[in-house]
């Protein structure tokens, strides 16, 4: 925090925070459609072998929320780090 | 592989996590914690999640029914992708509130409620017991493995010895390393470091045994999936509700397993460590299952038919000859197993000895905190004491139940059980309405259920639960069967369970709290729960004054918990902060409440409040001493609006004492005036006669004139006669010794006789009297001669005094109720305003003796005589003149007032 930085940047900045929190609140509701979708096949009632096809599936899904986690976790390191701030010692970096 | 290079491996690395726990100690008591309490450390910690049922049971699992064995995984990864929904703040309350357990939060969201935490407590042990009997069966059937697939061939020792060593290691490291130190704040840095080496190794032995297999026994990825298409388990047979339930049971327990709330809340040094968790631990959990299915296909295909599914991870590596795989796979299988067992023992250990050891011998010890017994050994031995229980309970369900197949299914029905808590603790962190009624009413609901749905049917039916009740349900009761609740049949036993305990769980929890109403401490935690985020520093709840605690019992009693040192330096800290030396700081409100935070992270909420109250006398909570302050501040109010009422009182007493007081003076002037009025009334007629007498004396006086002094003298004596006569009057009737003699008179006859009385004064005046006959005309009962002097007086004053050119007397008479008021208004001037109060006392005359032709008794004995007869005699202001108002009586109360009794 060297320069104060413009309003409609700080806005602008905030405004994405408060829409990273939105999307990591979003993210495991995607994840539970995304890993109750095999229901939906069916793979019970057909004869034909989709457990190769659905664990594949099922990986590719939870890789794709690992990271998509992963993205929201750096995004949103930051404002846990300013929500600690006021706590205890102030922080050196910025 | 020989049983002694076995065993040797075994302790090698049992002792290297020795040292790597205790390094990890050392390191942190020198404060150099840094790395040890890294994201990655507490990810890795986390991963206590996979135990030895992971490590071995998901390839028989995934063995026997496909792709479902990754919902196990699929609902933790829900959770921590979702952290900023729940875990956040799971994990801000629990280091705002010093949370030391799944059963300390509870207690303490539900106003720090003892039984609460009780009954948390005995599901969990309860639950989990098993699950750690599980974990020494995994151990026992791997050494079982290399037993008896080496060509050297040694006899396995007796299982039960096995796991009696086993039990027995893993208690003397728990207590070793998880009850050094009693503030869980410190944490256990030792064991989170060795719980994370051996997540190291259980991932890296599972994820080698997996690329052995991938690209060893099959010909890589193509080959794998082929092979898949080609096994047993092609087919997914998906069942949509075990799919989603599972889901859900799962995510559910990664929340309210003790050992996970452990790891995840209590052990959690930093907030943002959950970032880096929330996509690391999905990662380890998709790496731990990724080779599941592969390994367990290969092994179905290549092992013979009747081996064990559940123990692929061991056996096929063997089989293929790949002996130091195995050990390796065999290492991992046993972190997992120990690692679980070493958190879930110290995390009931805490819960056991917070909320049913400490509490009880506080019951017993009740008021003698203050002695020198050392509180922090009993903490630390009860939790010593519980974890050799907890482990003794888990060797003995195992010993009980053989080792029989019903263990493996226990996996899942501990998730079902400890799944229960979650209503109360989602509710309690989200929902300010939320009761400890609700929250009891909700987790016993559910945990009998739970009992009677799963945990005891999956005994089998020679179990606790006979055939009998399984098939015609508990008293021959059809809905009532444990696996068909209210006659729905046909369900998977799990799910149903799941369903029925979850449903009628939320449904009793939301229902009590909605309609019981929470206590203030409830209240006042509910907001602390709900609103954490805006409130970091916590409530206060200790009030000003209300804490009676000395410094010095708070350092002696908190030093048998912290520790001496560790209570000192907090003491010190807290005094400089106030700006004090030495070791005592005042105690503040925000001191006691920190303190008790302190105290809370060792031995829970509960216990730390109970404990400092006990040094409080007469305070217990907080919250009520609030409201008895406030109900002290009431009754000052109260007291001071009394004051100000007697205040007041004392103020218009004052105001008519002042008046009296001025009465009183111009009484006793009065009083003077009367002596000297006395001796001058009655020398006046004494100095004619004696002046007349002395004349009468000479020898030489003519006869006439000798008549006139005569007259003079004889007239003079009268007057004295009737002045004293008035006099005694006066004195007989002012001490009510006047005999009164009653009787009945028309009050109109009773005025003509006074106005006829009263024509002899100044008979030469024109006087008109303006009378109202028909109203006059009343009978009355009281001495009439009394009340025509009275009459008579009053008129006679009138003619006296009224000063009008054309003197009108007005007699007014009127009926009040049972008395009369005879109004006497004349059209004089009236008198004036300061006289008004005198002309009824003695001797007053408004105008000089010789007009009056009186002594100035009159009034006075006219007001006199009114009393006696139980009326009065006013003077009435703003008549247009003077004007006197006689009330009485129409009949005369007898003895009302006076009436020859002596009264004073």
């Amino acid at each position: 925090m060297s320069l104060t930085p413009p309003p409609l940047f700080l806005a602008r900045r905030s405004y994405r925070r408060r829409r990273l929190m939105d999307a990591a609140r979003l993210l495991p509701l995607l994840g539970l459609v995304l890993f109750l979708l095999p229901v939906l096949w069916r793979p019970a009632a057909t004869a034909e072998p989709d457990t190769a096809r659905g664990g594949l599936y099922l990986f590719i899904v939870w890789a794709g929320l690992i990271l998509a986690a992963y993205g929201l976790s750096r995004g949103l390191g930051p404002a846990l780090a300013e929500e600690d701030k006021p706590e205890g010692a102030p922080d050196a970096e910025g | 592989m020989p049983f002694d290079i076995l065993v040797a491996v075994c302790l090698v690395y049992v002792i290297g996590l020795f040292i790597v726990a205790f390094a990890a100690e050392r390191r942190a008591r020198r404060g150099r914690a840094g790395w040890l309490r890294s994201p990655l450390v507490y990810t890795l910690s986390l991963s206590i999640y996979c135990t030895a049922w992971t490590f071995y049971g998901a390839v028989g699992y995934a063995a026997r029914s496909g792709l479902e064995f990754v919902t196990i995984y699929l609902g933790p990864t829900l959770v921590f992708v979702g952290w900023w929904w729940v875990l956040r703040k799971l994990v801000r309350i629990g280091r705002a509130q010093r949370v030391t357990s799944i059963a300390d939060l509870i207690s303490s969201r539900y106003g720090k409620s003892n039984l609460l935490g009780v009954i948390v407590t005995l599901m969990s042990v309860l639950g989990v017991t098993p699950y750690i009997a599980l974990q020494l069966q995994s151990v026992t059937l791997s050494f079982g493995v290399f037993a008896s697939d080496t060509p050297e061939g040694w006899a396995l020792p007796d299982q039960g010895a096995t796991a009696l060593w086993v039990a027995g290691g893993l208690a003397l490291f728990t207590i070793l390393f998880g009850t050094r130190n009693l503030d869980a704040n410190e944490r256990h840095h030792g064991v989170v470091m060795a719980i994370a080496v051996e997540a190291v190794v259980k991932l890296i032995a599972l994820l080698a045994v997996g690329v052995f297999v991938v690209w060893g026994l099959a010909g890589g990825v193509a080959d794998v999936i082929a092979r898949i298409d080609a096994s047993r388990i092609a087919d997914w047979p998906l069942e949509p509700g075990r799919w989603a339930g599972l889901t859900f049971a799962s995510a559910a327990a990664i929340l309210t397993l003790p050992r996970m709330f452990q790891v995840m809340v209590v052990e959690n040094a930093d907030e943002r460590h959950l970032a880096t968790a929330s996509w690391a631990f999905p990662l380890y959990l998709m790496l731990m299952s990724l080779f599941v299915v592969p390994i367990a296909v290969v092994g179905l295909e290549v092992m013979p038919a009747g081996a064990n599914p559940d123990l692929f991870v061991l056996t096929l590596p063997l089989a293929a000859g790949e002996g130091n795989l195995a050990l390796l796979a065999f290492l991992g299988g046993f972190s997992s197993a120990t690692s679980m067992v070493i958190v879930a023992s110290i995390a009931l250990a805490t819960m056991v000895s917070n909320h049913i050891v400490t509490p009880l011998w506080l019951a017993l010890r009740r008021g003698n905190a203050r002695e020198p017994g050392d509180v922090r050994s009993l903490v630390l031995m009860a939790r010593r004491v519980s974890i050799g229980a907890v482990l003794a309970l888990g060797y003995s369900y195992y010993h009980v139940s053989g080792g029989s197949s019903a263990l493996a299914a226990i996996g899942l029905i501990s998730f079902v059980g400890v799944a229960q808590v979650l209503p109360a603790l989602l509710g309690g962190m989200f929902w300010r309405g939320a009761t400890h009624v609700g929250a009891a009413a909700g987790l016993i609901t559910g945990f009998a259920i739970w009992l009677y749905a799963l945990f005891l049917p999956s005994f089998g039916t020679e179990g606790l639960i006979s055939a009998g009740v399984m098939e015609h349900g508990l008293f021959g009761i059809g809905w009532l069967r444990p696996q068909a609740l209210f006659g729905i049949a046909g369900l998977d036993p799990l799910l149903h369970a799941l369903f029925w305990s979850m449903l009628l769980n939320t449904a009793a929890f939301l229902f009590c709290s909605l309609v019981t109403f929470p206590g203030p401490m409830e209240r006042l935690q509910g907001v602390a729960f709900v609103n954490v985020y805006d409130q970091t520093a916590g409530a206060e709840r200790w009030s000003r004054g209300g804490v009676g605690a000395e410094a010095e019992d708070l350092l002696s009693m908190s030093q048998r918990i912290l520790g001496a040192e560790a209570a000192q330096g907090f003491f010190q800290a807290q005094a400089a902060a106030q700006g004090k030396k030495g070791f005592l700081p005042d105690t503040t409100p925000e001191f006691v409440s920190r303190l008790e935070r302190q105290l809370a992270g060792t031995v829970g909420a509960a216990t730390a409040h109970a404990m400092i109250a006990q040094l409080s006398p007469g305070t217990t909570v907080s919250v009520q001493d609030l409201i008895a302050v406030a109900g002290e501040t009431r009754e000052i109010k109260e007291y001071s609006a009394r004051l100000e009422a007697q205040s007041e009182e004392l103020a218009r007493t004052a105001r008519a004492l002042r008046t009296a007081n001025e009465k009183l003076t111009e009484l006793s002037v009065q009083k003077d005036g009367f002596l000297s009025q006395i001796s001058h009334e009655l020398r006046t007629p004494m100095t004619s006669i004696r002046a007349f007498s002395e004349i009468l004396m000479e020898p030489d006086l003519p006869d006439d004139m000798r008549a006139r002094y005569a007259e003079i003298i004889h007239e003079e004596s009268r007057r004295l006669t009737r002045l004293l006569d008035d006099l005694l009057d006066l004195s007989v009737l002012e001490n009510r010794r006047v005999q009164l003699t009653i009787g009945v008179a028309n009050l109109h006859d009773l005025i003509n006789r006074a106005v006829l009385a009263a024509s002899s004064t100044r008979p030469e005046r024109m006087f008109r009297i303006e009378r109202d006959f028909p109203a006059e005309h009343m009978p009355i009962f009281t001495d009439t001669d009394r009340l025509v002097q009275v009459f008579i007086n009053v008129i006679a004053n009138a003619r006296k005094y009224c000063d009008a050119e054309r003197a009108v007397l007005r007699i007014e008479v009127r009926r009040r109720g049972t008395g009369v008021e005879v109004d006497f208004i004349d059209n004089g001037s009236g008198i004036p305003l300061r006289a008004q109060s005198l002309i009824f006392e003695k001797f007053s005359r408004l105008t000089d003796t010789s007009r009056a032709g009186g002594a100035g008794l009159g009034l006075a004995i006219c007001r006199e005589i009114m009393v006696n007869l139980g009326g009065t005699i006013d003077y009435v202001p703003g008549q247009g003149g003077a004007a006197f108002r006689v009330a009485l009586p129409l009949r005369r109360k007898p003895g009302a007032e006076g009436g020859g009794v002596n009264q004073l």
